[in-house]
């Protein structure tokens, strides 16, 4: 009888999915410009795989599929683990990858909606520890490589391992620069030294930091399409900026400046890709200003003291862990309450 | 971080203000006012026949005055106030009192409530009445009139005034707002009664200032009425006392009665609590107006103006008889009234008619007829994908994703915990949910099942706390015997010569304690060997016997002790077997004196 409120204007999960994916374009563009159009092929992959598989473990879990199949969720999930690879990582890591975080990330847990820990950085994560070579092992930029691969041979490369003749693999490989940082500080090496290598770009890594502002660039569009708050990534850019800028203000020879740290690594499409997924993080906004600025911490400090060069699927994984504990202890005033 | 929440509040509050407060959340539906604002209020044929429910308001069921057969003028009493939360129900015209039963009502429950039928005569003849010269009157007097003249909230909530009106020296009412924002979608009655009537309004807030003595009067209106607006500011300039308005900001649920207050006095209600606590009385623009027309033409409750809009050829708004059909309401402007569609209120917070033949009653502000494609069926829910769009909506600032889990899962107790009972069922939560989760549909669900458990709980209280009173006065039954056993021993033994009265009080009272403990335990055991059909009462007899003839075999000593006592109570009379400890110790009393 009482079905009231009978209107409503919400936008649907798809839509809201689409527009994340829309919002990750810019981003994708850079990262083609940068590395080549390998990229697109992992993207396929990684789509095709999270489509199959969310489609078969409904049909396992005898839920809707085609509901499920297409709020647009597992592919979010998919590209974003595939942006988080290295590119030119062999298909067979893709396809694993994205399946890990379908399967054991998100319908595993119950699908869409329950997933406690964030998909792609479980994937992620499992990656990293199973195969840490493969998951270092970045191509350099197009500009800085010494020998260029077309989309073709990039192609070629991702599915069967081999590259054009006469090319090896140090001709199109090198260190990231938050790994070389790393390697380069624990061989005593100064900041400036560090940062004379063509690696480095104005802000971050050349031509990383291009992808950096781009996912910048998408995040804003987000805030703007209010499918985030800017809770989440103020607080997470806010609290890498402000531990960089204290470390690197006590000893500049010793530690980057803040703006490498904001634009090197996966620090942007983590501030507003990967912690802003609402199923695994809080959602009080005082909880997510805290939640947002734990994983910053806890980024820079895996960065510069972990064992691996980054450390953003780790510490968001560590607080999604602490969300429902966050959440409890932030609770907001209710109208007409005490404080 | 708090510094930083409180930045971003205080920059929102900022960019708000216009001298004004605000309230966190709200939702902008489409307004569709338009539609019934276009032509003045009209009036409506005079129905052939009326159902007037005897529970138009909240509080008691009002006292029937009148039988089937009677004929009554217009606005003559038919039942009257029972106590104080409660108000009277009038004839809306002259006529015959067809039949007292139940009806249908216009209520989410859809079930039928105690109606009088009212045949009307067609001469719409009114009873005798006059103004009230209410400043020469007691204010307890005045407030009596307005009880017995069914003067209740119209704004929707149906509240009897009367009470809202006494002057409480513990909460002194500072200021006094009448209710113009109207923010629900589609309805125009408060909005059209404020542009045609607006004198009328200020006599009746005139008259609720007198009443409470408040030393503020506001009418908050939202800024989407300019013409209302304007109406009220000129009428209030002609008035004798100060009345502010203040075109508040329009946003969905700005008119419920806590939000406005915070717009206008900046204060919150505390939760649970009265606006009276914080010095506030709050009232619709429709009450306002019922008061004018109760006091200065002596009429009482007998019509208000009802909304009737959506897929109709004549939206507009109607000064409808209580108790007139809402199909012929329906049939007036021009729609077809189909059972079950019709909806009652705004599409916020309103609820469909169990029929289209239920009356008009002092609730009803809006009826809206809606096309398939207005109100259409929600998508399938998908599950919460905790966006949070709910929670930033939330006027009182709740969680509802949060509450959702909770009433989902049937965790009433956490439900409570994070406060489901400040929920104020606006809808907003549903309105913004991108999973079409029906959210305000679970809440509702979970605050009754709370009362309900609640009420079980307090029902086992009530019949615990019988019980132990029982067994207190068992006891203090067994006590006194146990004294006149004593004062008999006494007396035996100082004719003896020999102990103390008082030593046989002692042994007296360890005689009555053992006996209790003999006779609570027979009656835990007992219990199992009452009421045993006549086969197995043989075959304990049977087994009896054969005790009685091998006293060696017969198992424990407690048992046969038990089997003895069992047999004894065959004489007490029927209520003494309901109380097996009573009955034992009584039957136990000859040995004792015996002793």
């Amino acid at each position: 009888m009482n079905r009231s409120p009978y209107l409503t204007d919400a936008p649907s999960v798809t839509s809201i999915m689409l527009r994340v994916l829309l919002a990750l374009v810019p981003g994708i563009a850079a990262y083609v410009w940068v590395f080549g159009g390998g990229i697109l092929v992992t993207l396929a992959l990684a789509s095709v795989t999270a489509l199959s598989v969310e489609a078969l473990m409904l049909k396992l879990r005898e839920r809707p599929i085609k509901m499920f199949v297409t709020d647009g969720s597992a592919l979010v999930t998919a590209w974003l683990l595939a942006l988080a690879l290295p590119p030119l990582a062999p298909w067979w890591l893709i396809v694993l990858g994205t399946a890990i975080a379908i399967v054991l990330g998100k319908q595993l847990y119950g699908g869409l909606g329950y997933n406690p820990f964030n998909p792609a950085m479980v994937a992620y994560a499992a990656l990293l520890i199973s195969f840490p070579l493969l998951m270092t092992s970045w191509p350099a930029p197009l500009t800085l490589a010494e020998a260029q691969l077309g989309f073709v041979e990039q192609m070629q490369f991702i599915f069967s391992g081999a590259l054009p003749a006469g090319v090896a693999m140090d001709a199109v490989t090198s260190a990231t620069p938050l790994d070389y940082l790393k390697t380069q500080l624990t061989l005593n090496h100064s900041m400036e030294e560090i940062a004379q290598s063509s690696i480095f770009g104005a802000l971050g890594g050349q031509g990383i930091e291009l992808i950096a502002a781009a996912y910048l660039l998408g995040g804003l569009f987000l805030i703007q399409q209010r499918i985030i708050t800017w809770h989440l990534p103020t607080a997470f850019l806010a609290s890498i900026a402000i531990i960089a800028a204290i470390f690197y203000l006590s000893d500049a020879s010793r530690f980057a400046d803040p703006a490498f740290h904001l634009f090197s690594g996966a620090t942007m499409l983590c501030a507003f890709f990967i912690i802003t997924d609402p199923v695994s993080g809080p959602t009080t906004p005082k909880g997510k200003l805290i939640f947002a600025a734990g994983i910053g911490f806890m980024t820079y400090i895996i960065r510069v003291y972990g064992g691996y060069p980054d450390g953003v699927a780790f510490a968001v994984i560590f607080f999604n862990i602490c969300v429902p504990l966050i959440d409890a202890y932030t609770q907001p005033r209710v109208f007409g309450h005490e404080k | 971080m708090n510094a930083i929440v409180n930045i971003s509040r205080l920059l929102k509050s900022k960019l708000a203000r216009t001298g004004l407060s605000s309230f966190k959340g709200g939702v902008h539906p489409p307004q569709h006012k338009l539609e019934s604002t276009t032509s003045p209020i009209r009036s409506v044929t005079l129905p052939k026949h009326l159902v007037l429910p005897l529970r138009q308001h909240v509080g008691n069921v009002s006292k029937l005055q009148v039988a089937a057969g009677d004929h009554v003028l217009k606005g003559q009493l038919l039942a009257k106030a029972d106590g104080q939360v409660s108000a009277a129900v009038h004839a809306p015209t002259s006529g015959v009192i067809a039949s007292i039963g139940n009806q249908l009502i216009p209520h989410p429950s859809g079930l039928p409530d105690i109606s009088i039928t009212l045949e009307a005569d067609g001469r719409d003849q009114w009873i005798e009445h006059q103004a009230l010269d209410y400043l020469s009157m007691s204010k307890p007097e005045l407030l009596d009139h307005l009880r017995e003249a069914g003067v209740v909230g119209l704004g929707g909530a149906t509240f009897p005034s009367h009470i809202k009106l006494r002057e409480d020296a513990r909460h002194p009412v500072r200021t006094l707002i009448i209710n113009g924002a109207e923010c629900e979608p589609y309805i125009s009655c408060d909005d059209m009664l404020m542009r045609e009537r607006a004198d009328e309004i200020v006599r009746g807030i005139e008259i609720m200032r007198y009443l409470l003595d408040a030393e503020v009067c506001a009418i908050g209106i939202e800024d989407n009425k300019p013409e209302a607006i304007q109406a009220m500011r000129e009428a209030v300039a002609k008035s004798a006392i100060a009345i502010d308005v203040i075109a508040v900001p329009t946003i969905y649920p700005g008119g419920g009665a806590k939000q406005l207050i915070k717009v206008i006095t900046g204060k919150e209600v505390p939760s649970g609590r009265l606006p009276t606590e914080i010095g506030v009385q709050c009232f619709n623009v429709a009450t306002a107006y019922s008061v004018h027309r109760v006091v200065n033409h002596g009429e009482p409750v007998i019509s208000r103006i009802v909304t009737v809009t959506g897929n109709v050829a004549r939206p507009g708004n109607y000064e409808a008889l209580l108790g007139m059909s809402i199909s012929e309401l329906v049939q007036l402007a021009g729609g077809r009234a189909e059972d079950g569609d019709l909806v009652m209120g705004g599409p916020m917070m309103g609820f469909n008619l169990p029929s289209a033949a239920v009356p008009v009653v002092k609730a009803t502000n809006c009826i809206i007829v809606p096309s398939a494609e207005m109100f259409p069926q929600p998508e399938p829910a998908l599950p919460c994908i905790r966006c949070t769009r709910c929670a930033d909506v939330c006027p009182v600032n709740l969680q509802p994703q949060e509450l959702y889990w909770f009433s989902k899962s049937q965790n009433l107790e956490k439900a409570s915990e994070y406060n489901i009972f400040d929920c104020i069922e606006c809808g907003c939560c549903t309105y913004v949910c991108p999973s079409n989760i029906p959210l305000v549909q679970y809440y509702r669900y979970a605050k009754s099942e709370i009362i309900a458990q609640d009420r079980a709980k307090e029902a086992a209280d009530i019949a615990r706390e019988r019980n132990e009173f029982r067994l207190m006065r068992i006891e203090r039954e067994k006590q006194e015997r146990a004294q006149k056993h004593a004062q008999k021993a006494a007396g035996a033994k100082a004719e003896a010569g020999g102990d103390s009265a008082a030593e046989a009080a002692k042994k007296a009272a360890i005689a009555a304690a053992v006996e209790r403990a003999k006779a609570q335990k027979a009656e835990v055991v007992a219990k199992n060997t009452e009421e045993v059909s006549p086969r197995v009462e043989a075959e304990i007899a049977k087994i009896e016997a054969r005790r009685a003839q091998k006293p060696e075999l017969s198992g424990q000593p407690e048992q046969t002790e038990l089997f003895a006592e069992k047999q004894e109570p065959a004489v007490t009379s029927a209520v003494e077997q309901m109380d097996g400890t009573q009955l034992l110790s009584k039957e136990k009393q000859p040995t004792e004196e015996a002793k």
